[in-house]
């Protein structure tokens, strides 16, 4: 695997159920509050828990940009909005120039919900009503969208690879930067809440009766959540030691089957040490692993193993899917995120919803928030397809 | 700045053209098009229940990757991939769609995890045995120029081949109504870091609107109107024809991808 040039997080923004914006999702992390609910939203399957943004709902995008309108848009906008996130681009592409700044987000269904509501008002001839599937429903639509919003003009790239997509985008952008095709990138992605989704994973038998509790002896699957995330990525510079940055990422394909992971985790391990020896890292120097955790029983068996197989027992290790729920496509942008607040506070979050870990399992599960220095955090994501990737967090050297 | 890969395989599907090698009269002027409606090939190189499972848009993306392979002489399981489509799978969303809003309203597992937009780079994981890096890609009508970007800018900064697949299939009544395609589409290409037996690639990319795409004769044109996987023809055209050739495609309605080709 070859070095990965280290990039510098000179910004981010995360907005989930446990939170719009980073301040709130601190607070929930400190606080050991789940956003998670039971689902109140119509034609979904019953008796589930989600993880839904409210405030995202009666979002109105810019004008010139309303074509855009849909739940996974709207949501971007406000994640978009939170902690400087649009002002510290708009400084980025002073430095740059618009033109040398990438967009590459990921999304698993962007803004199907649109299609989802044509549907269900098709006429009698079965023709779907007119609504602007290329800025909506379309891929490419979200990270459009963000472009246009941010006013850069550099290349934009959807990522749509299920729950890996938000942290793949990461890799990609480093790659485009790395070739010489942007000097920085926003990063990220956005997924939402949408009838596809839920019934899809309910088809699976794959949905938590309660609030997931992902390591836990007892689990019973997964909560579904909708988030978004974003990340602004530029060359790390001889004066960015100590900053934040994006030191490593690795990915893999499991080559196994379409939704259940190879049982030994080949995958989950091998992009895991891809992405720490694109860091040039070992495992020890990694104080914290944010997992994949869906949740369900064999996801959560699979990464035990395969994290003791990496770094052994004694690094700690959780899911925090248990406050925001699974966000699919944007997980990995999400949990990037919180990886990032994690190594700036000091903080490892146990897993929440659970008094011991499965006794089963043999990795450093954490079940309660404990105060460690972190200088590296490595997060998992992992999808459908035998999709792998994880990223390595940390301190600028 | 401008990256530079080898094109040391290439696959190719489509109306009237059925692989590279049947394809090079045509895309050379030497025979007709004769664009007539094909289906895809079922995937030998799966097992048969899998191969069972997989719909035209897999298909055509496994049969173009496969070829562009065994073309460039690499190990197909040793080969990262890029795989790039604006419309995925649509027959399976449009049959969720349908069952989300039928009376009993389930909808299958198996329709689900083949939902999601790789499931092509999945089952070529399958089929061939890889545990190597992929990424699935969107791109509307700009798919075929953002895959191959992505690709080339992995090429030049992993320094290993990438095998780029794009393919795109139209998308079934009622949506297509609302994102219009004619035909079948799916190519490949194994980029590697050194110049390839079908030349090299200069990529650049250019905050500029491209006015016009590059020229085809009329019954290529009408392909490429037909489907964005097809935008690929006119670097196809100048790969048959093993001239220097500079072409811009469009990457959104104000940048473009420049593509220098030495033969």
């Amino acid at each position: 695997m070859t070095r990965m040039l280290p990039l510098r997080v000179s910004a981010f923004t995360a907005t989930s159920a446990m939170g719009v914006g980073l301040a709130a999702t601190r607070a929930a992390l400190a606080a050991r509050r789940s956003g998670l609910a039971p689902c109140d939203l119509p034609d979904m399957p019953q008796g589930i828990w989600i993880g839904r943004v409210r405030e995202a709902e009666a979002v109105e995008l810019p004008a010139p940009l309303a074509a855009f309108a849909c739940r996974n848009n709207r949501l971007a906008e406000l994640a978009l909005r939170q902690d400087g996130f649009m002002e510290a681009v708009a400084a980025a592409a002073a430095r740059h120039g618009a033109a040398r700044i990438a967009v590459v987000l990921g999304t698993s269904t962007s803004g199907i919900a649109e299609t989802e509501r044509a549907w269900s008002r098709r006429g009698a001839d079965g023709a779907l009503p007119a609504y602007d599937y290329a800025r909506t429903h379309d891929l490419h639509a979200l990270p459009r969208y963000v472009r246009a919003r941010l006013g850069l003009s550099g290349p934009c790239v959807s990522v749509s690879t299920a729950c890996t997509s938000g942290a793949r985008s990461f890799l990609d952008a480093a790659t485009l930067i790395a070739a010489g095709f942007a000097d920085a990138a926003v990063v990220g992605g956005a997924d939402t809440l949408c009838r596809l989704t839920l019934h899809g994973f309910g088809s699976l038998e794959l949905l938590a009766k309660g609030p997931t509790r992902p390591c836990a002896e007892d689990r019973d699957g997964i909560s579904i959540g909708e988030a978004a995330a974003f990340a602004l990525l530029e060359r790390a510079g001889p004066g960015d030691s100590g900053a934040l940055g994006l030191l490593g990422a690795g990915a893999s394909s499991d080559g196994h089957h379409m939704s259940s992971p190879h049982p030994d985790g080949h995958g989950a391990v091998s992009a895991m040490r891809a992405a720490l020896d694109s860091a040039g890292l070992a495992p020890e120097t990694v104080g914290y692993v944010n997992m994949h955790g869906t949740g369900t029983r064999a996801n959560d068996a699979m990464e035990d193993r395969a994290i003791a197989r990496v770094f052994g027992c004694a690094v700690p290790c959780s899911s925090t899917k248990g406050w925001t729920g699974h966000a699919l496509g944007a997980s990995g942008a999400l949990e990037a995120a919180i990886s990032a607040l994690c190594i700036e506070d000091g903080l490892i979050p146990g897993c929440l919803g659970l008094e011991r870990p499965d006794p089963a399992f043999v990795s450093g599960i954490a079940v309660a928030n404990a105060a460690a220095p972190l200088a590296h955090a490595l997060s998992n994501s992992f999808g459908f397809g035998g999709s792998n990737c994880a990223l390595v967090i940390g301190r600028l050297p | 700045m401008t990256a530079t890969v080898g094109v040391s395989g290439i696959g190719v599907l489509g109306p009237g053209l059925a692989g590279w090698d049947a394809a090079l009269p045509v895309l050379a002027g030497e025979a007709p098009l004769d664009a007539a409606p094909f289906t895809p090939p079922a995937p030998t190189l799966l097992p048969a229940t899998e191969r069972r499972r997989t719909g035209p848009s897999v298909r055509l993306a496994l049969a173009v990757a496969a070829e562009a392979a065994a073309c460039s002489g690499l190990p197909p399981e040793e080969l990262d991939t890029i795989f790039a489509s604006s419309n995925g799978e649509p027959q399976v969303i449009v049959s969720i769609l349908d069952a989300l809003h039928a009376p009993d309203g389930a909808i299958s597992p198996t329709q689900f995890h083949n939902s999601v937009h790789n499931a092509a780079a999945g089952y070529w994981g399958i089929a061939v045995g890889s545990a190597r890096p992929s990424a699935s890609l969107g791109g509307h009508d700009f798919v075929f120029a953002t895959g191959l970007m992505q690709a080339a800018a992995q090429v030049a900064a992993s320094g290993r081949p990438v095998l780029c697949v794009v393919h795109d299939v139209p998308v079934p009544d009622p949506l297509d109504a609302l994102r219009p395609m004619h035909g079948a589409f799916a190519v490949a290409l194994v980029l590697t870091p050194r110049p390839g037996a079908h030349g090299a690639l200069g990529l650049r990319f250019a905050a500029e609107a491209v006015k016009q795409e590059p020229p085809l004769p009329g019954p290529l044109a009408a392909l490429r109107a037909g489907n964005p996987a097809a935008r690929a023809l006119p670097l196809l055209v100048a790969l048959a024809a093993r001239r220097p050739a500079r072409l811009r495609l469009a990457l959104l309605e104000d940048a473009a991808l420049e593509i220098t080709l030495a033969p």
